[in-house]
This record gives structure tokens, sequence and C-alpha cells, in this order.
């Protein structure tokens, strides 16, 4: 699949993609009334630069291929400390603007120490946040102006299962639910038509939906 | 496009692998009808003069369409010749086959966009216990052995072997991804017929906003029946069909399903409901009036389900890739296809390759592109242009 792709184009692509994301739009000055028709629709989302990387990276995929990263330091008892700064795209390396913190643990009904959230919360923060910035990049498309978006998410589980009491039950979520508050120019056909959109393009919606390999080993 | 390039006095010769009709004649299932009404079952000069405009027709009627229009052009037919290769040379292109050797000064690649059924990787992880059967393949459910039937695609033809082999008594389990949904028939006419008056079968590969995303629109999910009935995924429940999300892998003999299927379900009814409107809308604007109310689909019903299927357990006999098709160009010697194999062009132009067209892609220059009665005002553009091109050198 990872079409052969020469420095120079990587060079040029690269070029198109930073030039256009470099500048980012700006969020609407505070006190803006959004609801009059003649603003222009702005959710702080450069549609330009998506479309320009996205156009550049059609006829390249191999500057397409990415990787994303994390490190895990176990601390003690169920806590542990995550960071995440480093990542591959655009055929190089690439790094975020600063070194993210996150800290996960159990709460203490589980005998921990609370120092964190669990695991699985990490994983509805995900998918939330992923859907979120879809919304907002299909409404700046759709030109569609969000005022609020608020997205409150439940996943079921029957602890049996992590507990080793039941095998039949399984370890992760029996069940996601997300529910989104919005408040927005759009009728709520249009909302619903956003959300639809933001699921078919997220990747964590489908990281949670569809099975992935995963390999773990020890060095 | 023979019968365009003979009104120019161009000569030419149509290479056919077997006889005209060639996939109609030996790769469709028994009980196939088109999925476009006979109204639009026609070519230049070939107009439907039947009468039932509404009908649809069988696969024999269509090969015999066919062959009665190759008459009718005096197209000239060079059949069992297999083109084997196709490369630059000198002003135009050699093109070698089974039958010998000719030279061309422009080539038009018309081997259909469905030569090859695709089969995701996974495949090759079935238990041994499963037969595979592709569309091409198929012809009737008593081919299958008796037991349960994974169908993975859902759309027209997915749908239709879904039904088929359900209703021969073997169970059906559906595997569902992204789909288009429409009703057969709309304010009463058939949706393809609204489609055409308001304008939308004839919207333009450099006019859509994004025609990449409307060249891989999945088939609407469609039947042709003297009835003209709808089928769709709520159609198949009724009947106790099994819907699944879209099929992920398959891993220790166990098919893992997608949980995203009622978003898929919610995306097709929204674009369903989005069609209507504009067909409403240009309706009015055509003249064909406004509609009495609004006559809107249910939205599709998604139960709970299940997302694995043990493929091992004797459940599932034989599984049904409906998965699609794509183009077969490997004997094209000629470097104008991109990483995915597809040809590179513009409108049907293979600008890379001067004197080169392609005819019967998908929305390759119209959204009718595809469906039969797209094929006249294609060929007659391409024809234009491959004369253009000719009286230049």
């Amino acid at each position: 699949m990872s079409g052969s792709v020469t420095d120079a184009t990587l060079a040029s692509i690269r070029d198109e993609v930073y030039v256009r994301s470099s500048g980012v739009g700006t969020a609407p000055p505070e006190g803006t009334n959004m609801t009059t028709t003649d603003t222009p629709v702005d959710n702080g989302v450069n549609v330009e630069a998506l479309l320009g990387a996205r156009a550049a990276l059609t006829d390249a995929p191999a500057a397409a291929q990415f990787q994303w990263r994390a490190t895990c330091e176990w601390v003690n008892g169920t806590h542990s400390h995550s960071t995440v700064e480093s990542f591959f795209g655009l055929g190089e390396e690439q790094g975020h603007r600063t070194e993210f913190e996150y800290d996960a643990d159990h709460p203490e009904i589980f005998a921990s120490e609370d120092n964190g959230a669990t695991p699985v919360e990490y994983v509805l923060v995900g998918l939330a946040s992923c859907l979120t910035a879809g919304i907002a990049s299909v409404a700046q498309h759709r030109e569609i102006q969000l005022r609020s978006v608020k997205a409150t998410l439940t996943g079921g589980m029957d602890v049996q299962g992590i507990l080793g009491i039941d095998p039949q039950v399984r370890n992760g979520f029996s069940d996601i639910k997300v529910s989104y508050d919005i408040d927005a120019d759009a009728s709520p056909a249009d909302l619903e038509a956003l959300v639809a959109q933001s699921q078919k393009r997220s990747a964590v919606y489908d990281v949670i939906t569809n099975p992935t390999n995963v390999v773990v080993e020890v060095n | 496009m023979s019968g365009a390039l003979t009104r120019r006095s161009i000569d030419h010769v149509v290479l056919e692998r077997g006889s005209v009709a060639h996939s109609w004649k030996t790769e469709r299932w028994d009980s196939l009808r088109l999925l476009t009404p006979n109204s639009q079952t026609r070519l230049p000069g070939a107009t439907y003069d039947g009468d039932e405009p509404d009908g649809f027709m069988a696969v024999a009627d269509v090969i015999a369409f066919v062959e009665r229009y190759a008459e009718t052009v005096d197209a000239p037919v060079l059949g069992d010749t297999t083109v084997t290769s196709v490369r630059a040379a000198g002003d135009g292109y050699d093109i070698l086959t089974g039958q010998g050797r000719w030279h061309a000064r422009a080539v038009v690649l018309a081997g259909g966009a469905c030569n090859v059924p695709t089969v995701p990787d996974y495949a090759t992880a079935l238990p041994s216990t499963i037969e595979s059967v592709t569309p091409d393949r198929y012809k009737n459910p008593d081919q299958l052995a008796d037991g349960g039937v994974l169908v993975v695609g859902a759309s027209a033809t997915g749908l239709q072997l879904a039904e088929e082999i359900h209703r021969s008594g073997r169970p059906v389990t559906v595997s569902v991804g992204e789909h288009v949904r429409m009703p057969r028939v709309y304010r009463d006419e058939d949706i393809f017929t609204w489609m055409a008056r308001v304008g939308l079968l004839d919207e333009r590969w450099d006019e859509v906003d994004d025609v990449v995303r409307a060249r891989n629109v999945p088939s609407p999910q469609l039947i042709g029946t003297p009835e003209r009935r709808s089928l769709d995924l709520d159609a198949l429940t009724s009947i106790g069909v099994q819907l699944r999300g879209r099929l992920g892998t398959i891993r220790d003999g166990v098919a893992m399903f997608s949980g995203g299927l009622r978003n898929q379900c919610a995306l097709a009814d929204l674009k369903l409901n989005r069609l209507l409107d504009t067909i409403d809308e240009r309706a009015g604007e055509a003249g064909y009036g406004e509609p009495d109310g609004p006559e809107r689909c249910q939205p599709t019903t998604v139960g709970d389900p299940p997302l694995t299927l043990d493929l091992a357990s004797g459940e599932i006999r034989t599984i049904v890739w409906a998965t699609g098709f794509r183009a077969d160009h490997s004997w094209l010697d000629v470097p104008v296809v991109d990483h995915k194999g597809r040809v590179r062009h513009d409108g049907g132009i293979v600008s890379d390759a001067p004197g080169m067209y392609l005819l019967g892609a998908t929305f390759l220059r119209r959204r009718k592109s595809s469906f039969i009665h797209g094929a006249g005002d294609d060929a007659e553009d391409l024809a234009a242009h491959l004369a253009a091109h000719l009286a230049t050198r």
C-alpha cells in the first residue's frame, strides 16, 4: 500500500501542510455576536489547511503514514504515569509543542489510591475529544457556527470480567453511550448529520468499534 | 463508442475477449434484473419502445439488447480476442492479443469497472469448513450448501442475494458497512426517473464538490422487480435476516463485526432524506409540482446486534462476498494507473497517455456514467476528443 515517494515530494508536501497550518484560525473575539448572518463562521478550525493536506497527501500515501506514541511508567500500586511528546508523520519526526503528562490509577473502592482517572475513563476521554474535534471541523466545513458543544459519556461495564468471576463476561465495556448537547446555528437534522459525519471520520470511534491487532512484547 | 466513431468515419475495431455482452452471459446470477427501469435502458438510436417503461430487464433481455445494438451500429467486433498487453509505440499504441498484434493511434479502455471481485485480505483466515462465493460465480441458492450463510456487503448485490438465499431456507446474516438506501418508487415514479428529471444523473464530474467521494459511493440498495418494491435493511429484517456491523476481521475462526452499525444506518437515512429533499426542491423548479405531503421512509431499525460470530461452530456454511468489484488493468503496460491500480483520467481522458480514453467507470463524466444510458453522452464526448486528437497528428 505505501507507495514510494521521493524526498523532494515529501518536502513539498510538508511545505504545503506547514504553510497552510501556520495560520490556524483564531477564536472569535469575546463578546462578538455570532448570530448575525454576515459574520463568517469561525469555530477555530482551519479547514483550508486540512483540505490542503488532504489534497497534498492524496497522491503521496507514504507521507500519510503516521505513528502515534506514548510511554508509561509504573509508579506504585495501580498508579502509573504516562507521557506523550513525539510522533512521526509527513515522512519525519514530529513533536508536540510540549510534553503532556497523565496519571492513571483506580478508585479507592478498588483498594487503590485514586491518583488519576482509570484507564477506561481515558478511553472515554479519547472518544469524546475525538468526536468533539470532528464536530468542530465538520461544522466549520459546513459553515455551522457552534456556540457550545457538550458531550456526556457513559460506558457500562460488568466487572465480573476483569475480576475473573465469570469467563463469559468480557473485560471491556458492554456498551458506550455518548450524548451531545449542541447549541449552534443549525437545524436538528443538520446537527444529527454533523454528529453522524464526525463518527464516520473519527479515529477513536473506529478504534473502539472495530478490531485492532495488538502486539505486546517484553524487551 | 463504436457507433460514435463510425458516425465520424474513424476506422476502428472492437476487441472482445468472448462475444458481445460477454460478462452479461457469464458473470450474472439467474434472477438478476437491471436496477434501472426500461425507460432508461437506451443507447443513442435505441430507445425503449415496449409497453413497460417502468419494468426492469432480466439478464437475457439485456444480452439481446446489447447484441441488437452491436448490429444496429454495425460494430466491427473481433470476438474471442483477449488483449494481453497495451504499450506506447510510435505515434500510438501496440496492442497484443491472443490472436495477434495491432497498432492503433488511439485506444479506448472499455473493459468495464467490475472485472475482479474485491475480497478483503482476512478472507484467507476463513475456516476450511466454510465455502466462499463471489457474486460473479453465484447463480442461485441451490449451488450453496444447506445451512447458514453470511453475506458480507449491503449494497444492491448483497441485499438481493441475502433475500433470495434466506427465502431458500438458508438462514442469512448480513454484514452491513457504508450503504446507500433508496426507495424504488417515490411520489409514484421510479427513483431513477426522478433523479433523471431533476438533473442529478447528468451532474458532471468537474462540477460536483468532491468527485473522489462521488466515485466511491456504493451502489444503491435497489432491486428491479415487476411489483417495483423496495429492498432495504428493514425489509430483510422483517423476513428474519440478521444484521451485523461491518466485518472488521476474522480472528481464530471468529468473525468480528464493527459496533458502528447504528451510525452507518443513521448516515444512510440522513442521506436518503437529503436526496428526497433535493428531488422535492428541484421537482418544483422543473415544473413537476410540489409533493402533497412529506413522503419519507422510517428510520432503519437497528437492534443490539452481537459483535462476533463463531465461524467454526457450523452455524455458517457459506460466505458470500458482496464486497464490490474493481477494474483489471493488469494488461496495461502504460504508466497511467495510480497506487490503487485505478487509471488516472480527467473525465475519461487519460491525460498522461495522449490518444488513450477510459469508458464505463463510475462517475467518469456524469453521475450516470456507469449506467447503460450514461454510455451515449460519454462516448460522444470522448469520440469528439479522440477525433480532434487524430486530426492534430
